[in-house]
């Protein structure tokens, strides 16, 4: 193995965002933003750069560090995976860059203000911990990544000082923790087992004994716990929703994807022949049990920002399916294939959609000064644009054409077909009705006219409209975009005729319903009585079906369970293994 | 059955566990980064071990896990820190440290519901 044309860019992107970093905190004041303004333009490039080095050859992008190839030294790799997920973050961050301007602008008069310093040195942080979580070739380097972005993620959730957020934070921090010691437990099994931590020298040596089955179980999990997969979600709700809207994009759209991405390479790269079709099917169970809990509860949310870190919730969900659907039963291995591109496709779409929709969540809190769903009438006319992205980005998220997320439900659907699974598909299309259905609440109570003349109560920024504009549009456009090459060659070409037209309009209608029977406080009607007489009970059946997914949940977020569903789902995921 | 690496590793597992139920079952932040930080030294226990078995070849040890222990444990070092930050923060802006939310989330069937 040998340096590659190109292998540099490897650690230019990772070291770019850190080298930023570390001028802009050595320099500290107002110099942060503006640095890490100079340094999301030059991420960019480099990514760009990467992945037209990658385009060339369509090999995988190697860089040995100091010459030495591995298991003497360690290699860093960007595959066709890593450089679609290096793109899409760098242009996520250039969105929240955009967007964080006007609330992250050091006030005039003070040489440097807390929060915004803060921010912009940890957003350049992020992001190099995320793309060494990319282009990482070793478990242990990979370990030291997800920590990097860890501490640098928690701190954002408490940029605000409040006792709620910090509360939040801690919560983040130690139950992200525990998910990491028990990673960190899995790679030195491994190590101890087979004497390298290389995942391509690994991949050669690997097979089922007990020691690989355990340390595979404990990876498993504590990346599950640091993606927060449903049930071991404690503390993803709180931590989202309290941060300020700029940090939950950031929360919300990248950082859980650095830990997915991880469960990722762990599975394909290095473990593909040791999974089973019982433990991946688990993690699709868990990934199902995501969607409905996380859709649900949302639906029950009285605050935007609350609904949109339960959609969180769900959406991992979506991204955990892929695991099941690209399992090959004839080669009991799992396959690259189409549900790997579906999955990597869902991922980008969601990160690009999330942020734009805290995004726009934001700019109507700012605008409103609260976001209490059932007072939010008259929105729609204050703030066209915000809603109109939230709509878009909500129009992402359930998967119509031409999104992105359409092109890797058909993708996966694809798969679920060919290996005739057909539950997940089902699980899919439930999934996408009740997203329909929350985003139809929000726009039903935002588009209401008000009652009393609204008025703005802080002046909203333009550029920041924009940016999350841009960004749900390119979410929604992101089914058009022919990325060129491998992996995402087998993407469908979104349609826009009849039938698609006709399926959206479907999806739209039975989000609708189940809006009308699970949301939380439904506008009035203007004929009440004589149409929802008859339907009272339905209505009240529906309530109680909420209420009780609203109590589980919140049963499932109290420590002592989840830290026992830590433990169920490592022996789970054990005896799945064996199986 | 009673060589070194065998008893290290046996009390790195004991570790771990005392550490994990700790962890669950201390309702306090404190507490629960001691427990933390108890799973941690079971892991670099058994890393250690690991090492040792590794040094068979004749050499002290397999510098490798020291050198990746040294890293381990500053990462640990590192989160302790971060999270007493937080608490301490925590402490200074509410008058009890606890875990909970302030208001516990009332099921929403207690509100206005048509």
């Amino acid at each position: 193995m040998t340096t590659t044309p190109g292998g540099l860019l490897l650690v230019l992107a990772v070291l770019a965002p850190i080298v930023g970093m570390l001028i802009a905190f050595t320099l500290g004041g107002r110099n942060a933003q503006r640095i890490a303004s100079v340094t999301i333009v030059i991420g960019l490039g480099i990514a760009i750069a990467i992945a037209a080095a990658w385009a060339q050859t369509g090999a995988t992008v190697v860089y040995l560090l100091g010459g030495w190839s591995p298991p003497l030294g360690i290699a860093l790799r960007a595959d066709g995976l890593s450089v679609v997920m290096m793109l899409a973050v760098a242009v996520v961050i250039l969105g929240i860059g955009v967007y964080a301007r006007a609330d992250f602008a050091t006030p005039a008069g003070v040489p440097e203000a807390r929060a915004p310093f803060v921010f912009w040195t940890l957003l350049l942080a992020i992001w190099g911990a995320l793309n060494l979580v990319f282009v990482s070739g070793d478990l242990f380097t990979l370990y030291v990544a997800l920590e990097l972005l860890t501490f640098a993620a928690v701190p954002l959730v408490s940029l605000d000082g409040r006792a709620e957020t910090l509360r939040a934070a801690l919560r983040y921090v130690l139950y992200a923790l525990l998910g990491s010691m028990f990673y960190l437990l899995g790679v030195v099994l491994v190590y101890g087992a087979y004497g390298t931590l290389d995942i391509g020298l690994l991949a050669a040596r690997v097979h089922a004994e007990p020691a690989t089955l355990a340390a595979a179980a404990f990876m498993t999990v504590g990346l599950l716990a640091k993606t927060a997969l449903f049930p071991l979600h404690l503390w993803l709700p709180p931590a989202h929703a309290g941060a300020p809207p700029a940090a939950s994009a950031v929360l919300s759209g990248l950082v859980i994807k650095g830990s997915w991405f991880l469960a990722v390479r762990l599975w394909f790269d290095v473990l593909p022949g040791v999974v089973t079709l019982a433990s991946a099917q688990l993690l699709g169970v868990l990934g199902a049990a995501a969607i409905l809990a996380g859709n649900v509860v949302a639906l029950r949310q009285a605050r935007l920002k609350l609904l949109v870190a339960y959609s969180t919730v769900a959406q991992i969900g979506y991204l955990f399916l892929m695991f099941p659907l690209a399992f090959d039963a004839g080669a009991a291995a799992l396959e690259r294939g189409g549900a790997l591109a579906g999955g990597t496709l869902q991922a980008i779409s969601h990160a690009s959609a999330k942020a734009a929709m805290f995004m726009a969540a934001g700019l109507i809190y700012r605008a409103v000064g609260h976001d209490r769903i059932a007072e939010l009438a008259g929105v729609g006319r204050a703030l066209p644009l915000s809603v109109l992205t939230f709509a878009l980005a909500g129009l992402a998220l359930m998967g119509l054409p031409p999104s992105g997320a359409y092109a890797a439900k058909k993708l996966l659907l694809d798969a679920a077909e060919a290996s005739g699974q057909w539950w997940w598909a089902s699980v899919m299309d439930v999934g996408g009705l009740l997203t329909a259905a929350y985003v139809v609440l929000v726009l039903v109570h935002a588009l209401r006219p008000a009652t009393e003349p609204r008025e703005a109560r802080a002046h909203v920024s333009h550029r920041a409209q924009i940016a999350a504009l841009a960004l749900a549009l390119c979410s929604l456009l992101l089914g058009f975009a022919a990325l060129g090459p491998a992996p995402l060659d087998a993407m469908p070409k979104p349609s826009l005729d009849f039938g698609a037209l006709a399926s959206a309009l479907l999806v739209l209608l039975g989000g609708a319903v189940l809006a009308a029977g699970l949301g939380l406080r439904l506008p009035p009607l203007p004929s009440r009585g004589v149409l929802t007489a008859p339907l009272a009970p339905v209505r009240r059946a529906t309530v109680a079906v909420g209420a009780t997914f609203v109590r589980v949940d919140a049963a499932l977020r109290q420590w002592p369970v989840a830290g026992l569903a830590l433990i169920v789902a490592a022996i789970g995921f054990g005896a799945a293994l064996l199986a | 059955m009673t060589d070194a690496p065998t008893l290290y590793g046996l009390c790195a597992a004991a570790l771990i566990g005392l550490g994990v139920y700790g962890f669950i079952v201390n309702p306090q932040p404190l507490r629960k980064l001691l427990a933390f930080n108890v799973v941690g030294s079971g892991v670099f226990v058994l890393f250690g071990a690991i090492a040792h078995r590794g040094g068979a070849l004749g050499w002290g040890g397999d510098p490798v896990p020291q050198a990746l222990l040294i890293t381990g444990i500053v990462v640990a070092f590192a989160a302790t820190a971060l999270a007493v930050a937080l608490l301490l923060r925590l402490a200074d802006e509410a008058d009890s440290v606890t875990l909970a939310d302030a208001a516990p989330a009332k099921p929403d069937v207690t509100a206005r519901d048509r």
